[in-house]
């Protein structure tokens, strides 16, 4: 992060609210400290994320006095896309993909700093730490900038930028205990309770407000769940879990018979879905 | 980037949780192609069952699609070739990074290809090994990429070596081949220098001595290769060398505080050390060392700190704090092994960005003094370095850099050069050793400087720098402006490329190599003239941007002009006043700018001269007109 800050003339944190951000706000705090981060946060809301992250967002940055952007893709919003009503691939490119680039091009952002991990997804193994993207933000994951040792390249021309991800060598493992052992706050979310669901497609969705319309025969029922990671909750499928508190996640996770993206719909849509999304920009 | 923890248990890995730190080893596997590495790491992952339920049912899927195991089989090579770009060629093509744990120990795994067009990626994931795993196929023996790929490992200073000798399965087990294949790596590894070197027979197929003991080779008694993994002792050299840190980051939120920001290299420093900041080589002492988890009394190699200094001194991002009674060195020039990554070739005598810790400076190769042969250790004369291809090689800095050998000091000893055009990363290095001259010849500093030069003779001393194809009206235009100022009193000089070459530069060809030089060597001399206070005309072709670059970063920024004299190649063919283009046409001349050789044409030139369609005399009056109103002549 001090590489980033150090070497970028307008570099951003994005922050998606969930834990692996929370997780890059603590370090992003300790590496500056006693100064704050010389950036500002970003968030790209695509108007469908829990409620809870949202109030826990806000209050995180007013905590901090931290500056906090937050982009809507408003011609999304005025076509009224949505992943009911337009399905997930065509929700998470406008309301995303597109927002996000969106904000880079506005802000004129030359380094955006994001909390993937390499353990997540099979293209996301090949993902350099400092990850060059074209002026119009496209990944070529054939000619990516060698990285060796700790030595870092983050000089771009114009109109280009860098996605830079410190957390590229963490596993899901890792943040959990991290998140431990400095105690970092995170989205409740993250712990069971009991919660209003409908099973769907063979995931728990929440219901969070009134804009999700039930099928046939689908009755929300209240049921002790948690979710492993967050997005926009029509799209983010709960676990049940009794656990309710940091070590009993770790315990839980040291028997988890499945990865945690599992429950991301975007993910299954095709074999490659997710490097492709990437080349287009997708984080 | 930041390390997440104040830690003071394990180095080395900065970039990961402490938990994790203190038991990880991290390791590259690397082979030919069709060694089967990566069912060897989708093996290890099955076998330590720690692949989950969506992951196997989403490997069933894709080993119907693209699997070359057979029906109804598990094609574990899979798990690991992520891109949908190798799926389809069965190869992989980049370095993969790939997690995974036991009881026992934690692994980050580099995936790396084994073709030799990507030497460059094999080196990429070596250059943060800890342990090597070479795979070669019993049914082949050693090849010539298996030597390859030991001579990279021993070059990046990886210190454990593993060679897995995969597929037994398919010759039948055999002890003999075995023993025949290990004694031949032996040998070879020792001419090497390889330490610590172990053979294990194996099957990632079917699994044999990959996680447990194998039943089918009753007659090895050494450890399998997870065994292996999980218990080679892990040192971190960097503990116990002497205290290193380059400033990243200068850390002042207020008046009141200076701190700067950095992660400990190598060695260890206490409030009260004293510590010399390179390369200017001020001492003072450790007055604080901050964290937002409090202050500390020690920091160690691998931990993320603020350090306040005694004194207030003027260290910035790319200075060296280091231990002021055991100082790296520094110079301006160096010997090294180079790797080349980028895709036009190495040119000594291009500038590039070299970077080293946080320093980043301008560098040239000044002397290439052998490629090395990756195959066979043997040393080739080379002129220049291709893709892939590795040299020893003098290296002279714009600026002394603080430094140390690889050997002695990881950290202290690599670094990357950096294309200045493309911003690429083009090739990476490892420094053998400083070299004395760089300290023992210093600038000299005369009384009679350029300015008082320049007031002597009532002008404005600078570069006028025609470049452009061959027949376009360089000289032509040069000479006419020469003449005009001559006639104004002013008192110039013209260098012109093809006068320059029956003198100055007779010994050179028109090679890429060859015009790097004959373009630095004018440079230099237009230098030279600009300091004895002239307006120095250069008419060259000077085809190559990051020349043309290095020719200005010579001068002051306001000394030197840039002129594209820009006529279409169809138009400069047909004057054709040497009579060149026909005989390149006739194949008489291999490397013409413009045909066989490419000319960059300049992206920002301070002055274009549509030499095609407007006459010399009145493009001289544009050249003249540029120099009144940048108030160069009066």
């Amino acid at each position: 992060m001090r590489e980033v800050a150090a070497q970028f003339r307008n570099p951003v944190l994005l922050y998606s609210i969930g834990k692996d951000s929370s997780v890059m706000l603590h370090l992003a705090l300790k590496a500056f400290y006693p100064s704050k981060p010389p950036f500002s946060l970003l968030h790209v809301d695509s108007t469908w994320k829990f409620q809870d992250m949202i109030a826990f967002r806000d209050r995180r940055a007013g905590e901090l006095g931290l500056n906090l952007i937050v982009q809507v893709n408003e011609e999304g919003v005025r076509q009224g896309i949505g992943p009911f009503t337009h399905g997930s691939a065509v929700h998470t490119d406008i309301m995303k993909t597109q927002s996000l680039k969106q904000a880079i091009d506005r802000y004129g952002f030359d380094a955006a700093l994001g909390g993937a991990r390499r353990d997540e997804e099979k293209s996301r193994a090949k993902e350099r730490i400092f990850s060059f993207r074209s002026p119009n933000h496209r990944w070529d994951p054939k000619n990516q900038r060698p990285e060796l040792w700790n030595l870092y390249n983050g000089r771009v021309s114009q109109g280009e930028s860098v996605r830079v991800f410190p957390l590229s060598n963490w596993t899901e493992l890792d943040i959990w205990q991290y998140i431990d052992q400095e105690n970092i706050p995170v989205v409740p979310l993250y712990f069971a309770r009991p919660r209003p669901v409908v099973e769907r497609d063979g995931a728990l969705i929440m219901v969070d407000d009134e804009r999700m319309p039930l099928r046939p025969g689908e009755l929300p029922e209240m049921r002790w769940v948690r979710f492993r990671t967050l997005g926009c909750y029509p799209l983010t499928g709960a676990v049940e879990s009794r656990a309710e508190t940091v070590p009993e996640i770790i315990q839980e996770m040291r028997l988890a018979r499945t990865s945690e993206r599992q429950g991301r719909v975007i993910d299954h849509d095709a074999g490659s879905s997710m490097e492709i999304k990437k080349q287009e920009g997708y984080f | 980037m930041a390390g997440p923890t104040r830690d003071h248990s394990a180095g080395g890995q900065p970039d990961l949780p402490r938990h994790t730190r203190t038991n990880l080893l991290r390791f590259i596997t690397c082979g030919s192609v069709d060694d089967g590495k990566s069912t060897l790491i989708g093996r290890l992952l099955y076998d330590c069952k720690l692949l989950f339920e969506d992951q196997l049912a989403s490997l069933e899927t894709d080993s119907r699609r693209f699997g070359t195991t057979g029906a109804g089989q598990l094609d574990l090579a899979l798990l690991v070739d992520g891109l949908a770009a190798e799926r389809e060629q069965g190869i992989t093509i980049d370095v993969a990074y790939r997690f995974f744990a036991t009881g026992r120990r934690r692994f980050i795994v580099a995936d790396t290809p084994g073709h030799e067009q990507y030497t460059r990626n094999m080196v990429t994931g070596a250059s943060t090994a800890q342990a090597a795993v070479l795979l070669v196929d019993a049914r082949k023996g050693l090849l010539t990429q298996t030597r390859r790929h030991s001579h990279i490992v021993s070059l990046l200073g990886v210190r454990h070596v593993v060679l897995a000798v995969n597929k037994m399965d398919a010759i039948g087990w055999d002890r003999a081949v075995f023993e025949r294949i290990t004694a031949a790596y032996r040998a070879f590894a020792r001419e090497l220098g390889l330490e610590h070197v172990t053979c294990i027979p194996l099957s990632a197929l079917t699994g044999d001595n990959v996680t447990s003991a194998s039943p089918a080779m009753a007659w090895y008694d050494g450890p399998s290769l997870l065994q292996y993994l999980e218990t080679v002792e892990i040192a971190f050299p960097a503990r116990s060398s002497a205290f290193r840190m380059p400033v990243q980051w200068v850390n002042r939120p207020h008046q009141d505080f200076r701190g700067f920001a950095g992660t400990v290299a190598s060695g260890c420093v206490q409030v009260g050390d004293p510590v010399a900041v390179l390369p200017g080589g001020r001492t003072t002492r450790i007055e604080q060392i901050v964290t937002m988890d409090g202050v500390l009394e020690v920091a160690n190699a691998g931990d993320a700190v603020t350090l306040v200094l005694s004194d207030d001194l003027d260290v910035s991002r790319g200075d060296v704090i280091a231990s002021a009674d055991d100082r790296p060195e520094v110079c301006d020039q160096f010997l090294a092994h180079v790797v080349w990554m980028g895709e036009q070739p190495l040119l000594p005598g291009r500038p590039y960005l070299l970077r080293l810790g946080t320093a980043s400076v301008g560098a040239q190769v000044t002397e290439l003094k052998y490629a090395v042969n990756v195959s066979t250790q043997e040393r080739v004369a080379a002129k220049c370095l291709a893709r892939n291809e590795v040299g020893v090689c003098n290296l002279a800095t714009d600026q002394p850099i603080a430094l140390e050998p690889y050997r002695t000091n990881q950290a202290m000893g690599s670094f990357i050069l950096i294309d200045r055009m493309s911003n690429a990363t083009v090739g990476c290095g490892m420094i053998e050793f400083a070299l004395r001259r760089a300290s023992n010849v210093h600038r000299q500093k005369m009384t009679v400087n350029k300015a008082a030069r320049a007031a002597a003779s009532g002008q404005k001393p600078c570069v006028l720098w025609f470049t452009g194809l061959s027949g376009a009206g360089k000289s032509t235009i040069a000479d006419l402006v020469e003449q005009e100022l001559h006639r104004r009193g002013c008192r110039t000089m013209s260098l012109d490329g093809d006068n320059v070459r029956n003198g100055l530069n007779k010994d050179l060809g028109f090679t890429d190599v060859d015009r790097v030089e004959n373009v630095r060597r004018v440079a230099e001399v237009a230098r030279l003239m600009v300091e004895a206070g002239l307006i120095v005309l250069v008419s060259l072709i000077s085809p190559f941007r990051s020349e043309r670059l290095m020719a200005r970063s010579l001068v002051e920024e306001d000394e030197f002009l840039e002129i594209f004299v820009d006529a279409p190649l169809a138009i400069c063919e047909a004057r054709d006043p040497k009579g060149l283009y026909r005989k390149t046409r006739a194949g008489l001349i291999p490397n013409f700018t413009g045909i066989g050789s490419p000319y960059e044409p300049p992206e920002h030139p301070d002055l274009v001269l549509a030499s095609g369609t407007e006459e010399p005399e009145r493009l001289t009056s544009h050249v003249i007109q540029a120099l009144a109103s940048r108030g160069i002549i009066p």
